[in-house]
């Protein structure tokens, strides 16, 4: 390398060749141009002419200045120049290479393991020796406490570098700094860092500094971490990490999980938008249950680094619990003996209630028998098949249990135990002695490890057969040595009995904590986020599947158990590799990146040289000197060219296209400034727009907000100025005009024929408009609708609870593909999440909507078919005998839930012409109609409530009436 | 080469021709419809299909020329003229030299493609006012009818050897109309003998001469080596730009000179670009016949 200022050259021999440029002036001088031939008829005009100059035209001076730049250039171009080169000292001694080696680094190893073998190759040929180190996998320090490593030859190392491997976790603080302090001599480091900034970074750099210089390698890539999920309001929150506070950068979360069909597949992905300079992103994920339960990991894409995995466990599984009483039992609340257990899980796991066919067709994990005790033989039957397939059976004594001979005699397979006759009861008021206490768990016991507190005792309790193997069913026992709670396996299930009721009759257990522990421990609900070292006492977990650090997992083999407080505390290291560790049924991820793990990229001191970004400012200009040497020949042909009359230089195509080049390149140098003014432009445009649009629809319903001081008191005196329907803006400009037209057309058709006569329909923000001044509202549904805020979730519960009444409309048909929801439905189900919506159903054929005006059965729109849903009607509605419609709610249902595009049916322009065809021909006509016969209804039925619902008193009325 | 090779390269030839020429004619044909829809006559009484007038019957009338039908409503005698509808002969030449191939543009059609236009819509105009057209170069006596138009396209085709045509007056037949079109860049001196010739035999006519808009503006510059179409001629320059102003004024005298010999031998005269379109031309040459007659 040749340097000349801060311009190297890689071979500056070809410089030379600028030496042969002035010889070349003075041939290209001599030469004059090469004349044209050219055919012209009108030459035998020209004959006998002479030229007024005689002498031989030369090059002109500035052509070749033209050629002699180009050659200049390209001859500078060939000699490689450098800007700002680096020289890298050639150094001699010993060479330490340190690699972070953790999993910050795999996600580009194999360009840190090329370095590596190129720094070998390099003090290969230097002669020096090379030791290399990982800090995450540091060489034990020595008695002696000299830790200096063995520098040997380089070649040596270089088998070894395939071995040479990153972990799952980052190095250790402590260990790193006893590392250092151990080192001996002297010794230049060529530092590979992993560009992340930790505790100990610049002890540990001036450790080394203090041995030699210092050399760092920082890859430009950046650094993404996935902090574990969360589950919280029926979505999975997740947080993405970078090292790095960029400019905006959208990342993708993927899902994986076993498919239905056993292979691992992306179930759902979510994008996660990193805000200009921030660190942090936030994603959700709402996702049903039987999807949620299959995910075994979520991943940044692409990113291939542990610390971007986040391995889920039974925090995110929600385990779907059954629950079953006792039959036909009229009781106060507090005694159900449901009451207890549904309180305990409902936090943690999703309850199903209902029938004993229904609880099985849900395909529950946990079924919980609360002191049930009579099963039919095909109850019987399913449930043994459904335990021995896994399920975990729960059962809670009662009296009825213990009335019943179930389990009497011979051991009913859907029992742990046989039971004696009775049960007992102990410190009562009729019996003799205190209320029993429970024993310490033992330790083969899945509770062992959990306190129990004093206040637990128990009163009353169905007793075992003392059976031979009675003892090693026991998992709990009362202080005098009776079984408590025992449990047997059964196929690849398990039943579990607890000899108490649920409620709190027998025991004060369910009343304590240790009964949510005691149902945890059992895997029935489901573990709470971060289980507390208490919780987590005197279980054992074993290593089931482990991460490596590029993010693969493998069966962990035969590996030592970790006890559960360790593991709690443990961060990811070499004792507690991250992956996914069992206890029984229960399992517990632990991942590179913790819950409250944050990203910091390293900072280095500014004497320490840093490769991976110093290469980026390096500056190879062969390719511009190339440049500009093509863009001087051009020119050279263009003047060339012109000089010998082959291109025509006044106002000829020729010329146009030189002044194209020059303009070209005018262009490109003016480029950026024009791109920047349109930039500022665009945005005011689309701001003018924008105000545009609310304007207009201002304008439409009447109320100018330019010139009222008080636009909000404008838009309550026009919307209470008579009945005013109004639909809700959806921010798409499209469907809101459709809205409103659709709206003005369902009020031209009432006040044609109907008493009922609104004004002009009105568009609704629910974010800042009052919604009380409207009897109703028609909610037009589309995918990428904003959720509403919080604020406007309870005014719009507020409106629900106070007689509103809202019509929703996917406006889709309910067609989608694959028989999957929507995306509008999907939309409707996340806008619907924070409204209080009761219980909804198909319209009934007696539901005062089929007849509040006209009589109709169906309700199309656009479309027709899809399913129109209303308040279900309360269960004991029933039918009573010679009146033709049951007694339904009392109420006015809250919500209408459809899909057929009502408004679009509906439409009408200016002139009253309906707006969009509906279906084809008279048919099509026809379903408009019915369509605005279900208007008339809907709006009757707002209006005017269950009124017409009194029908089923007309009977009685005319028989009265009669007498 | 044999035979088979002989005759299949022939019938090429031939396709090739047949193919160029009905376009040409129809362009011609096209170009002619826009000037004179139908016949007309020579509006003057004479030998003729067309009724032209009554005229009263004079004395050296013969008897049978009055027309008794129409005398029987008046006291005098009329007799029937006809239309005279004698037909004339129209003699073109076109310039067969290599000149004639110069187009200074690539979108611009040749000189000589230019004048056999307007030789053939002029022929198609007269052939339908009833007159006779021929050829002077290849020889073509003057004859009436579409035959004779097809004839005629086929006689312009191809072209001379030399670089730079001249007419003859030898086989126009006396008192005959011609039209002679040209660039007229060649020897001055062998057009000025055929028209002197010409005008001893009665024959008028007109003189068109065709040039490329770059021969008019001699748009170049730098050392150019300028040679005739076939290479024969050829002049040096070391600046074509200095020749220009000395070109165009030679240029201008040659037009002079044509149109000073055209007004002696009572032709006319008319210098027509190919960067113009057809039609004005055209226009000139049909009033300039007309007008002749």
């Amino acid at each position: 390398m040749w340097m000349l200022g801060p311009l190297g050259f890689t071979t500056p021999w070809l410089l030379l060749g600028l030496l042969a440029l002035p010889i070349l002036w003075v041939i290209l001088r001599a030469v004059p141009p090469a004349p044209v031939r050219r055919r012209f008829p009108g030459v035998a005009l020209l004959l006998g002419l002479t030229d007024a100059r005689i002498e031989t035209e030369r090059t002109p001076w500035w052509l070749l200045l033209i050629r002699m730049l180009a050659l200049a250039a390209a001859i500078v171009a060939f000699a490689g120049p450098v800007l700002n080169p680096k020289v890298e000292p050639p150094g001699h001694g010993p060479l330490l290479i340190l690699t972070d080696g953790s999993w910050a680094s795999a996600r580009d190893w194999q360009r840190r393991s090329d370095r590596i073998s190129g720094l070998l190759e390099e003090a290969g040929r230097a002669g020096r020796p090379v030791a290399i180190i990982s800090l995450t996998d540091l060489p034990k320090v020595p008695r002696d406490g000299d830790g200096t490593p063995r520098f040997t030859e380089a070649k040596g190392w270089e088998a070894r570098l395939p071995s040479l491997q990153p972990k799952p976790w980052g190095p250790d603080t402590q260990t790193v700094a006893h590392w250092a302090a151990s080192l001996r001599g002297s010794f230049d480091t060529y530092w590979l860092s992993d560009g992340l900034d930790r505790d100990g970074r610049s002890a540990l750099l001036k450790a080394l500094q203090s041995h030699g210089a210092v050399r760092v390698f920082e890859s430009p890539r950046p650094v993404y971490a996935l902090r574990p999920p969360k589950f919280r309001d029926g979505a999975i929150e997740l947080g993405a990490l970078r090292a790095d506070p960029g400019p905006e950068v959208t990342q993708t979360i993927i899902a994986r999980g076993t498919g239905p069909d056993g292979a691992e597949r992306a179930l759902a992905q979510v994008k996660a938008r990193f805000a200009p300079s921030k660190t942090e992103a936030e994603a959700r994920l709402t996702l049903p249950p039987e999807l949620r339960n299959r995910i075994n990991r979520f991943e940044i894409e692409g990113a291939h680094s542990a610390g971007a995995i986040s391995l889920t466990d039974d925090a995110l599984k929600r385990r779907k619990v059954a629950l079953l009483g006792p039959r036909d039992r009229e009781g106060l609340q507090l005694l159900s003996p449901l009451y207890y257990l549904r309180e305990a899980l409902k936090p943690t796991a999703d309850l199903v209630e209902g029938s004993f066919d229904d609880i099985l067709l849900a395909a529950p994990d946990v079924i919980i028998l609360a002191d049930v005790a009579k099963l039919s033989p095909q109850e019987k039957e399913d449930l043994e098949k459904w335990t021995r397939k896994g399920g975990l059976l729960l059962r809670f004594a009662g009296p009825r249990l213990a009335a019943s001979d179930v389990s009497r005699d011979h051991e009913d397979p859907l029992m742990p135990v046989r039971l004696r006759i009775g049960g007992r009861t102990v410190g009562g008021a009729m019996s003799w002695g205190q209320p029993k206490k429970l024993r310490p768990f033992t330790k083969g016991s899945p509770f062992y490890g959990l306190k129990i507190p004093d206040d637990v005792t128990v009163n009353a309790q169905v007793l075992a057969q003392p059976d031979p193997d009675l003892a090693q069913h026991t998992i709990a026992s009362l202080a005098d040595g009776t079984p408590l709670v025992t449990r047997k396996a059964l196929g690849q299930g398990q039943v579990v009995l607890f000899h108490v009721t649920a409620n709190a009759e027998w025991s004060t257990l369910p009343l304590s904590g240790l009964f949510v522990q005691m149902l945890d421990r059992l895997a029935v609900s489901t573990r709470p986020e971060r289980p507390t070292a208490k919780e987590m006492a005197g279980t054992t977990w074993v290593p089931d599947k482990l991460l490596d650090a590029f993010g693969r997992t493998r069966d962990a083999g035969q590996m030592a158990g970790v006890p559960g407080e360790t593991l709690v505390a443990a961060a990811a290291g070499p004792k507690t590799p991250p992956g996914l560790y069992r206890s029984e049924d229960r399992r517990l991820a632990l991942n590179v990146t913790g819950p409250d793990a944050t990203l910091k990229a390293a900072s280095w001191p500014a004497g320490v040289p840093v490769e991976g970004l110093a290469m980026a400012r390096e500056t190879l200009l062969t390719g511009w000197f190339i440049g500009a040497a093509l863009i001087l020949l051009l020119a050279d042909l263009i003047a060339s060219l012109i000089l010998s009359g082959r291109m025509r230089r006044p106002s000829s195509g020729a010329t146009t296209t030189a002044a194209m080049f020059l303009a070209l390149g005018l262009g490109l140098a003016l480029a950026p400034a024009p791109a920047r003014a349109q930039a500022e432009a665009a945005p005011g445009g689309a701001g003018q727009t924008a105000q545009q649009a609310p304007g207009q629809a201002a304008n439409e319903s009447a109320a100018p907000a330019g010139n009222d001081p008080k636009p909000g008191d404008q838009f309550a005196i026009q919307a209470t100025s008579g009945v005013v329907l109004a639909h809700v803006l959806t921010g798409d400009a499209q469907v809101d005009r459709i809205a409103q037209a659709g709206l003005q057309g369902l009020s031209d058709v009432l006040t044609a024929r109907t008493s009922v006569e609104p004004k002009k329909p009105m568009g609704v923000n629910v974010e800042t408009d009052t919604l009380a001044f409207f009897p109703f509202l028609y909610w037009p549904v589309t995918a990428d609708e904003p959720i509403p805020s919080q604020k406007a979730y309870a005014k719009l519960n507020e409106y629900l609870r106070t007689g509103g009444m809202i019509v929703f409309d996917t406006q889709d048909a309910d067609l989608a593909i694959g028989g999957q929801e929507t995306p509008n439905a999907h939309r409707l189900r996340q806008i619907a999440l924070g409204l209080d919506i009761p219980p909804l159903s198909p319209v009934p054929k007696d539901h005062v909507l089929t007849r509040a005006f006209y009589l109709i059965q169906d309700f199309p729109g656009r479309y027709t078919g899809g399913t129109t849903w209303v308040e279900a009607a309360p269960p004991d509605a029933k039918k009573v005998e010679g009146m033709p419609f049951r007694n339904l709610n009392d109420g006015v249902t809250p919500v209408v839930i459809g899909a057929n595009d009502w408004a679009a049916a509906w439409a009408v322009n200016g002139q009253g012409q309906p707006l969009l065809p509906v279906g084809s021909g008279y048919a099509g006509e026809r379903q408009r109609e019915i369509a605005y016969r279900f208007g008339v209804n809907l709006i009757m039925y707002v209006l005017t409530g269950n009124y017409k619902s009194d029908q089923v008193h007309v009977p009685a009325l005319l028989e009265r009436l009669g007498n | 080469m044999s035979d088979a090779a002989a005759s299949a390269q022939l019938r090429g030839r031939a396709e090739t021709l047949g193919g160029a020429l009905p376009p040409l004619l129809a362009e011609a044909e096209h170009l002619a419809a826009s000037i004179m829809p139908g016949e007309h006559g020579r509006r003057r009484a004479g030998m003729g299909d067309e009724f032209w007038q009554y005229r009263p019957a004079t004395p050296g009338d013969e008897a049978r020329m009055i027309d008794w039908r129409r005398s029987a409503r008046s006291d005098a005698h009329y007799v029937r003229e006809k239309e005279w509808q004698a037909a004339q002969s129209v003699v073109f030449w076109v310039d067969p030299g290599r000149s004639m191939t110069f187009s200074g543009d690539k979108t611009r059609a040749p000189k000589g493609d230019r004048a056999k236009l307007l030789a053939l819509a002029a022929a198609v105009l007269l052939i339908r006012a009833g007159e006779r057209v021929g050829l002077a170069q290849p020889p073509l006596a003057p004859g009436a009818g579409r035959m004779q138009l097809l004839r005629l396209t086929l006689g312009l085709e191809g072209e001379g050897e030399e670089d730079y045509g001249a007419p003859g007056a030898r086989d126009l037949p006396p008192r005959s109309r011609a039209v002679f079109l040209s660039d007229f860049l060649g020897d001055p001196a062998r057009v000025e003998a055929a028209l002197t010739a010409a005008a001893d035999r009665g024959v008028r006519g007109a003189l068109v001469q065709v040039l490329d808009p770059v021969e008019e503006a001699f748009p170049f510059d730098g050392r150019t080596i300028f040679t005739s179409m076939s290479g024969a001629l050829r002049h040096e320059t070391k600046r074509a730009g200095d020749l220009r102003d000395r070109y165009l004024e030679r240029l201008a005298e040659r037009k002079d000179r044509l149109a000073g010999l055209a007004r002696a031998t009572g032709w006319h005269y008319s210098c027509h670009h190919t960067g113009e379109a057809a039609l004005t031309p055209l226009l000139w040459l049909y009033q300039v016949l007309e007008g002749a007659r």
